[in-house]
């Protein structure tokens, strides 16, 4: 299965761009996070190594940016560029030092709850219970999004089987099915709750060509069909190029570019958008920045 | 694909949250069955055990004893293990919620669901009591076949009243201690081993706390479980008596739980907040 022509009809039907501060899904303006790590070069303190003293690496960096309603807005950095920290940041998984995030309208320090029931998440660990069935984690997390259990189950046979994945996997423990099939529950997990907001962070990352085929088709259908708004992380500039509307590429915790992929190859005269990226940068998608937080 | 509608608002919604963390858990207890299994095997051998000091007593000590002496002394260990491992087991299942999602990768997608942190503690307390309560039952009942104690003055009522009320305080205690694992991934749960040791100690399960050394005897008047302890043997022993007088035992059970429990979900909400201000939430222990 190919994503070519039927992928971008899908794009031209669903893409419904909407002005900048009207419709936005996602707002953050001079978002901020700071974490504490052990200095090794400062040495022991008289108390013992436990207690090293602490610098702080800024992982997010006054980054402003603003996702519309129903767009792929694509992320790209490199290991340990401050991704997965906003998304955290966006899941109201970490606190922020500065700055503000909303997603529609709702701050995520203030209204916490009302955010999480517009959002979910899918991250590049599928994260299960893994001696419970699919099925079992599934509906594990359909009520604590106050889901009607048999409406729910049917949804995520729907989803499933959309992904390929056939009905009689449901019942199997997760720790039995391979890290693309485990990849897809994950993503069922995400979509069942119908978020408004999906962020995905790095949801194809170690998976084959077809699984993440499917992947992204699923990403673009749910689009699509439900106007969801998508937030995503990736290191794969196909994927970049093929899913997102626009894209930010962020360098140490900082914002360095953002447009649509052709408007980034344009302003910085670059054939391709991992010729920008490398320019930007100065590396690779593959290298390490030296944070502990991605 | 429809969305689906969200179910109401209110209690309802907040119940049908917390019986997420009971259907979760016990999908949990019946995949993990064999160390389940384990465990209650040796549970029941440990309580088996340590009742049977008391048969021997005559035997150990050289002192004849009567059977209303034995027996009372078989009693009083058979309630001190029985109620133990209950306690122990209501403290762990709390306490070590934070941990089990630890290992399993799932914290962050619980902590971000939209379920209160109330609803989330209570659901996961929930479970522990019908959990501690179906296992302590199953080695009554073994226990049971092995000594044929007197029973004939147990008053069951007070026994479910010392029950309830002792349950509410090691509830509290259990969310307090749920919080070391939140704050440190790494130790978090070996100290929380370390408060359950101390209330072990002093809290004369299977001694009378006036043994203990005087400076460790005030830790045992206030503990939770030496009133739950003395409640239940008297219950047992003298449960006849009018259920005024098992106030003392059960007042102040009541009181540790109306101040543990709010006092646990205060403290758990601090620690969740430094958790996500410091980004120790998603490390893995």
């Amino acid at each position: 299965m190919t994503l070519g022509d039927d992928t971008i009809a899908l794009r031209r039907v669903a893409l419904t761009p909407s002005g900048a501060g009207e419709g936005a899904a996602l707002e953050i303006a001079g978002a901020l996070k700071r974490f504490g790590r052990e200095n090794q070069e400062a040495g022991r303190t008289w108390f013992g190594a436990a207690r090293k003293p602490k610098e702080l690496m800024v992982a997010v960096d006054r980054v402003s940016l603003q996702v519309r309603r129903g767009e792929i807005f694509g992320l790209l950095g490199a290991n340990g560029s401050g991704k997965s920290t906003l998304i955290r940041l966006v899941s109201t998984l970490l606190l922020l030092d500065g700055g503000t995030i909303q997603v529609f309208g709702h701050d995520v320090a203030r209204e916490e709850r009302q955010v999480r029931r517009l959002i979910n998440r899918v991250s590049v660990e599928a994260s299960f219970f893994k001696k419970l069935s699919a099925l079992e984690n599934l509906m594990y997390s359909a009520r604590l999004y106050d889901l009607e259990p048999r409406e729910a189950r049917e949804r995520a046979v729907e989803i499933l089987g959309r992904l390929g994945l056939a009905k009689k996997r449901l019942y199997e423990p997760l720790e039995n099915m391979s890290r693309g099939m485990q990849q897809k529950v994950a993503i069922a997990r995400g979509l069942l709750t119908s978020p408004l907001l999906l962020l995905l962070d790095e949801p194809t990352t170690g998976l084959d060509p077809r699984s993440k085929h499917d992947v992204q088709r699923f990403v673009l259908e749910m689009r699509a069909e439900h106007d969801t708004t998508v937030f995503l992380t990736t290191h794969d500039m196909d994927e970049a190029e093929r899913l997102c509307d626009r894209i930010a590429i962020i360098d140490g915790g900082k914002v360095v570019a953002l447009d649509t992929p052709a408007g980034l190859c344009a302003a910085f005269a670059k054939p391709t958008l991992e010729a920008v990226f490398m320019h930007l940068t100065g590396k690779s998608l593959d290298d390490d920045e030296p944070g502990e937080e991605d | 694909m429809t969305p689906i509608p969200a179910g109401g608002l209110g209690l309802g919604r907040e119940l049908r949250g917390a019986y997420a963390f009971v259907e979760r858990n016990w999908n949990l207890i019946k995949r993990y069955w064999a160390w389940e299994l384990v465990w209650l095997v040796y549970s029941l051998i440990n309580a088996l055990s340590i009742t049977f000091i008391g048969k021997a007593s005559s035997a150990i000590t050289g002192v004849a004893l009567t059977d209303a002496q034995i027996n009372e002394f078989i009693l009083f260990l058979m309630v001190g293990t029985l109620v133990w491992h209950y306690l122990s087991m209501v403290f762990d299942l709390i306490s070590e919620a934070i941990q089990w999602e630890r290992w399993e990768g799932t914290i962050e997608y619980t902590f971000m669901a939209p379920v209160s942190r109330l609803t989330h503690l209570l659901g996961q307390s929930a479970f522990a009591l019908i959990y501690g309560i179906l296992h302590t039952a199953v080695i009554l009942g073994v226990v049971s076949l092995f000594f044929q104690v007197d029973l004939s003055k147990a008053n069951v009522l007070t026994v479910l009243l010392v029950v309830l009320a002792g349950s509410t305080s090691f509830v509290g205690l259990g969310m307090l201690a749920a919080v070391l694992p939140l704050l440190s991934p790494e130790k978090g749960l070996q100290m929380t081993n370390i408060i359950k040791a101390v209330v072990l100690l002093v809290s004369g399960v299977y001694y009378p706390i006036e043994v203990l050394p005087a400076w460790l005897q005030p830790f045992g008047r206030v503990s939770p479980a030496t009133f739950m302890l003395e409640g239940m043997r008297s219950a047992l022993l003298n449960g006849t008596t009018p259920l005024g007088a098992f106030l003392p035992y059960i007042l102040p059970l009541l009181v540790t739980g109306a101040l543990t429990v709010p006092l646990g979900l205060y403290v758990f909400t601090r620690a969740e907040r430094y958790a996500k201000a410091t980004g120790v939430l998603k490390r893995n222990g």
